[in-house]
């Protein structure tokens, strides 16, 4: 039985071109860590016998739906999930055609970690480094690059070195702390759960054994206190008549009872009385807990309040910079209103300001295109109609983010990282 | 900073919960959808932690096929009875009588279908705005897409082309008029995590989960317990069998498992050993590769 007092949840996305063997991989990973049942491997060594083949196609264990099922084409983000005693895994699974950035900006948002495939016979390609800079982009501080199909080139020491010089060159550009790379056969299984023993000149460690050893425990900021308002709890009964508590997932930063705390946007300053959950009140409470927090002072706090600490307040404006990536079919319309909402508060703001486009490949501005259209990633600032509480994406991703809905469709239609 | 490390479990508890109230503060009319299975008694107890020390500021609905395990219904009423929360139940057997569903005839007969007509009814008639649901994205290909926050149309019915995206932890439940939403809090739980989660909280369970001798019908590799719903073929016979059940539904097409685990202990060993998924034994699943999808579009859980 899994010791599951001791296990971390790890969140990863990956990413590659059409082809490079994505599927495959993850096939791979939840075969090899047993997360595929019996009458699943039995349904996919159907259909690979109905196509024809004459080996077990992993990646058919992940197809989804039947719309890419008949178009042989993932088409949107899809979860997937395994665990070894040491950690439990989220995959967020994102397509790597060249117009679903959005996706990948989807799957990146949630993701620790990002695994980026390269066909060896290819080797760095321009969706390798476009899959790269989204994930520098949305900050993700690990980055796994697997050197996959090592069978097809002999499994060759050269290949596969003249590949790392070549990303490290263009990973110079990065905000990536920690880079891997590890040479793979998706299909043949080298170097994803065991040690190959073709490539005896790699003295690094596995993808999985990667996976389970990363160190993400300090991914998480626990130094600002920043506390969104939720939702107000009131009984209202006998026994919990004056009963006001504040409920809320801590966005980052450490909480005590008897910290002197102030609500923003009032400004009113206050004690923490208790920090309570169902299983009792805690004497300290962090990133990513739900909580219930309740003060000494009566004071009128509502949903998207912030409550923090007095001495580290986060940045208070209605013009917000921010990197936005659009995700709607129809173009940003620069005269409309858009909804928006940033923690738990809700908004409305307009693009005040079109500074510039991002080319995804190469990182360069584009100054005089002002047309935005989906997937592209621009510089804009916004115009709110009232102040938002928030930090630097780079320093808080909780709250330095925000996404923007049309106010006819309300759909979301962009995501956007605070400057 | 080590020491500022919750376990997956805490982790996962603490996301649902965050969703769960993310509802009740973004909707007018939310309604949690329990069934009596393992997924919705998860459910509802993190919604009670949610809201605590207050009650569940939301009812319950059950859609009650007519072809219950008596034991079901005596543990929601005890469980709504404890909560003091409101429970809504539809009755499949009001959308038979009304004409608005055809009762399935022939020996794979069953109400399940039927379900989802009789769901969308009581969902209008209570206008309910946001049905949360114990649904997870391992059960099946078709729900690894499957949002949080899943939008509606004014039909109730599911467009897989066009879901929202889901950034961060930013839910947007913004609708216009006649749309609703299906919630799904514990999306990311797997079958595992769900019963080292009941493990872990000591949450009381249905007896049917746990191993009990009892009359079943072996049928296409499943086992199906015998009643009086269930239509006999000549050639099949009842027979007294050791067994319990990993999923509980309708009675009809909920299948068991042969088993001696008496214990949550014993379950968990079971469950990580076993090669079959829990859906493997559910009858309703085996009719078409595509059979989730194209009733998940309809409208269906
Ligand atoms: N020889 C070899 N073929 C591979 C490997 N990984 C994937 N493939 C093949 O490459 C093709 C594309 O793989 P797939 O996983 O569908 O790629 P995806 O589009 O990235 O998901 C399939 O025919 C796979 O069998 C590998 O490591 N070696």
């Amino acid at each position: 039985m899994i010791d599951y007092k001791k296990n971390e949840l790890l969140r990863f996305t990956t990413a590659g071109s059409v082809d490079d063997g994505k599927s495959t991989l993850i096939g791979r990973l939840l075969y090899d860590s047993k997360a595929i049942f019996e009458d699943q491997l039995e349904a996919v060594k159907k259909s690979s016998e109905y196509k024809g083949l004459d080996y077990i196609d992993l990646s058919l264990l992940t197809d989804g739906l039947r719309a890419e099922r008949e178009q042989s084409i993932t088409i949107d983000v899809a979860y997937r999930y395994f665990s070894t005693p040491k950690r439990k895994f989220i995959i967020a699974d994102t397509p790597g055609h060249i117009q679903y950035t959005r996706n990948m900006v989807t799957g990146a948002s949630t993701a620790n970690l990002a695994v980026i495939l390269v066909d060896a016979r290819h080797g760095v390609v321009e969706q390798t480094c476009r899959h790269s800079l989204i994930a520098s982009l949305l900050k993700i501080n690990h980055i796994i690059l697997c050197i996959n199909k090592m069978d097809l080139v002999n499994y060759d020491r050269e290949i596969y070195d003249k590949i790392v010089s070549d990303y490290k060159a263009f990973a110079s550009k990065l905000e990536v702390k920690d880079i891997q790379f590890i040479p793979i056969s998706a299909l043949m299984g080298d170097n994803v759960v065991d040690r190959s023993e073709r490539m005896d000149w790699y003295d690094g460690s596995t993808l999985l054994y990667n996976l389970e050893n990363v160190h993400i425990a300090s991914d998480n900021n626990h130094i600002d206190c920043r506390f969104p308002v939720q939702y107000v709890i009131r009984p209202q009964s006998d026994l919990n008549h004056d009963y006001r508590g504040y409920a809320g997932r801590i966005a980052s930063g450490v909480y005590k009872p008897g910290d002197e705390v102030i609500i923003l946007p009032s400004g009113f300053t206050s004690r923490i009385k208790s920090i309570d959950t169902f299983d009792g009140p805690v004497k300290e409470a962090f990133a990513p807990m739900s909580v219930t927090i309740t003060l000494e002072d009566d004071i009128d706090i509502s949903r998207g309040d912030m409550i923090v600490r007095s001495h580290n307040q986060p940045e208070i404006s209605q013009d917000i910079d921010i990197i936005m990536c659009w995700m709607n079919a129809k173009p940003m319309n620069p005269s409309s209103k858009y909804l928006l909402i940033h923690t738990t508060k809700d908004a409305k703001a307009i693009i005040k300001e079109i500074n510039y486009k991002i080319d995804i490949n190469t990182l360069h501005r584009i100054e005089n295109d002002k047309e935005i259209k989906m997937n592209d990633i621009t510089r804009v600032r916004l115009r709110t109609t009232q102040p938002l509480f928030f930090d630097s994406y780079e320093r808080n991703r909780n709250t330095g983010s925000l996404i923007l809905i049309d106010e006819g469709t309300k759909e979301t239609v962009a995501a956007g990282m605070i400057i | 900073m080590e020491n500022y490390n919750l376990n997956y479990l805490k982790e996962l508890e603490s996301e649902s919960v965050f969703i769960i109230r993310e509802v009740a503060a973004q909707f007018d009319r939310p309604a949690l959808l329990f069934s009596g299975g393992k997924d919705s008694i998860v459910l509802t107890h993190l919604a009670r932690k949610a809201f605590h020390p207050a009650k569940i500021p939301f009812p319950l609905i059950h859609i009650d096929t007519g072809h219950n395990f008596p034991d079901t219904l005596e543990y929601r009423d005890k469980l709504v009875n404890d909560l003091g929360v409101k429970l809504i139940v539809g009755y499949v057997q009001d959308s038979i009588d009304k004409g608005r569903v055809k009762e399935e005839t022939g020996f794979n007969a069953s109400r399940n279908l039927l379900q989802t007509v009789t769901l969308l009814d009581t969902l209008e008639e209570y206008k309910i705005d946001a049905a949360m649901g114990g649904a997870r994205r391992d059960e099946e290909k078709a729900r690894a897409k499957e949002r949080f926050f899943s939008h509606r149309d004014e039909f109730g019915q599911w467009d897989p082309k066009n879901q929202r995206p889901e950034l961060w932890n930013l839910f947007n439940g913004k609708k216009n008029p006649g749309e609703h939403f299906r919630v799904f809090p514990i999306s990311n739980w797997t079958e595992m995590d769900v019963w080292n989660y009941i493990h872990m909280e000591n949450i009381p369970l249905p007896v049917l989960y746990f191993t009990h001798q009892r009359l079943c019908i072996k049928r296409n590799g499943t086992i199906l317990a015998h009643s009086e719903y269930l239509n006999l073929r000549e050639t099949e016979k009842a027979e007294m069998l050791q067994v319990r059940f990993r999923t509980i539904g309708d009675m009809t097409c909920t299948g068991a498992v042969l088993s001696e685990a008496n214990s949550l202990e014993e379950i968990i060993k079971e469950v990580s050993l076993s090669r079959q998924t829990e859906r493997g034994t559910r009858a309703d699943d085996k009719r078409s590769d595509n059979a989730m999808e194209d009733r998940k579009k309809e409208g269906y859980f």
